[in-house]
């Protein structure tokens, strides 16, 4: 895509039990496109025969602009990318990064900013609290982990930020005071999630049970494409039939077989992947969260990054 | 109610509760108090409890609703002219917490005001429920001498605070909370076509 970078791996660094920080550099030197807290990127693997193209939320400076750093955890059931990540990847290996994009931007006008991270979740407020800070912003995080050990940037975080930075370790007992997090906050305070789906709901619920408008609740939901039966895709423009394997998304399947649609968050939360179902006999399995209820009943659009299909026949408008 | 669609100009969607709201400001002016008056039915004890009116009488048909507001049973007070009910918003907003939500009704120039003192408290403006009541008469401002004429009802109008004579643009700024006054006769001086009541 128009904007991808050439970028070596200068570093690895295990932040935590089964976390790897991954620091990038652009090949031919010079200064990076900015980006702001809560931005990603698109992160292509050639892995064997295969391209991995995975979105990582960016947990470096934003004032840095020489290089990107992203954390990757080690999941248990790895469709690859992972897994290529902490078993293959070596300093010196060169990587093709998209241009960062943020859809988990943090509000400017915000009188206070509260975040609330579960696990690997913490990377996108790596960067937004080093813009916090500078900018003299009020602000506190709180970060659910499985255990101290495994908590990626917590001691930097702490070093950095004092009190601001407040840890709760299950091994250790501690669980997140959600009620007491959205009682008596400033008006003009902003809420944002990032972690675990059921963690993300239960900020998210408890803060609108508390009153909260949804304009001052941020959640960013990154999810791996969900494995499932492999099906055939028919493209109308061509005719082309394309396969799609067990774990394989519809958008790796295509971009598989030279076919390059739009992408953004690969992720299902920003729609720039929608895409026309032309016809279709059966079952569009639907896992992003940008469609609306009444747009995944009427299934005349799937976003090809997150969702699956079930049926005989799928055309789409590509 | 507001009919045509100026895409500047923000939608007044009419006040809902918010029923999970831990407490209700409503500031009201004029007609506005019909707004609240109209859903009554459906405060509760509860919500009433939890409730503060800020209402001030200039509207433009100049009718009190204080006696009616005041038998609602929540925490009332009237405020003799817009200025000093803007004040007491802010305080009031300066001690509260998020889960309480903001109600606005009255003119669109008192909820353009009203709305940048809740943009001051950090409060997304997307989050505030508001009504158009009364009259269309606009607030605007001269793009030439940035002085705010109140209650404007025709266009062109002359500037009350430089003298000239101004077209009323469709362009709403949120920001002033005021439409946007243009000099007519600029590339010739007198030449005003009359002016038209359209605002009313």
């Amino acid at each position: 895509m128009k904007g991808d970078l050439q970028m070596r791996v200068t570093a690895l660094h295990d932040e935590a039990a089964g976390i790897r920080r991954v620091r990038l550099e652009p090949v031919d030197g010079g200064a990076l496109p900015a980006f702001s807290g809560g931005a990603h990127v698109v992160v292509a693997m050639q892995d064997g025969g295969v391209t991995r193209r995975n979105p990582y939320s960016l947990c470096c400076d934003p004032d840095d602009r020489t290089g990107y750093e992203i954390a990757v955890a080690r999941a248990a059931t790895s469709r690859g990318g992972s897994a290529f990540i902490h078993e293959r990847l070596a300093v010196g290996d060169v990587l093709v990064v998209g241009a960062p994009t943020n859809l988990f931007s943090p509000d400017w006008r915000a009188k206070k900013h509260i975040m609330v991270a579960g696990g690997i979740g913490i990377t996108p407020f790596v960067a937004m609290m080093a813009q916090f800070a500078r900018a003299g912003l009020a602000f506190e995080l709180h970060y659910a982990v499985r255990s101290r050990a495994a908590a990626a940037f917590a001691g930097v975080l702490q070093d950095r930020y004092g009190p601001r930075v407040k840890i709760y370790a299950a091994d250790e007992g501690a669980r997140l005071p959600l009620a007491a997090l959205v009682e008596n906050q400033p008006l003009g305070t902003h809420l944002y999630t990032c972690g675990p789906e059921r963690l993300m709901g239960a900020v998210l619920d408890t803060a609108r049970n508390a009153g909260w408008p949804e304009q001052a609740l941020h959640s960013e939901h990154f999810m791996a494409p969900p494995p499932g039966d492999p099906f055939t895709v028919t493209l109308a423009e061509s005719g082309r039939e394309v396969a799609v394997g067990p774990d394989q998304s519809l958008l790796e399947a295509l971009e598989a077989a030279g076919v390059n649609p739009r992408y953004l968050c690969r992720g299902g939360v920003c729609g720039e992947c929608a895409t026309k179902v032309v016809e279709f006999r059966g079952t569009i399995l639907h896992a992003d969260h940008f469609l609306t209820p009444e747009e995944r009943a009427e299934s005349r659009t799937i976003m090809i990054c997150m969702s699956r299909f079930s049926g005989d026949r799928l055309v789409l408008n590509l | 109610m507001q009919i045509d669609a100026i895409r500047s100009r923000p939608i007044y969607p009419g006040l809902a509760i918010a029923p999970l709201a831990r407490r209700h400001i409503f500031a009201l002016e004029g007609e506005g108090a019909g707004a609240l008056l109209d859903i009554a039915g459906s405060l509760t004890p509860a919500v009433l409890g939890r409730s503060q009116i800020l209402y001030v009488a200039r509207g433009s048909l100049g009718v009190g609703h204080h006696g009616a507001l005041q038998t609602l049973g929540a925490a009332f007070w009237a405020a003799p002219t817009v200025q000093p009910l803007l004040g007491r918003l802010d305080v009031e907003l300066s001690r509260s917490h998020m889960g309480t939500r903001l109600y606005l009704a009255g003119t669109e120039g008192f909820i353009g005001q009203a709305m940048q003192v809740a943009a001051a408290h950090g409060i997304d403006p997307a989050s505030v429920i508001t009504e158009h009541r009364g009259s269309l008469a606009r607030r605007v401002q001269c793009v030439h001498c940035k002085g705010v004429t109140e209650g404007v009802t025709a266009s062109p109008f002359v500037c009350s605070h430089c003298g000239l004579s101004l077209f009323v643009r469709d362009h709403y700024s949120r920001r002033l909370g005021a439409f946007q006054g243009v000099n007519i006769d600029a590339e010739e001086p007198g030449a005003v076509p009359p002016p038209e009541e359209l605002y009313l």
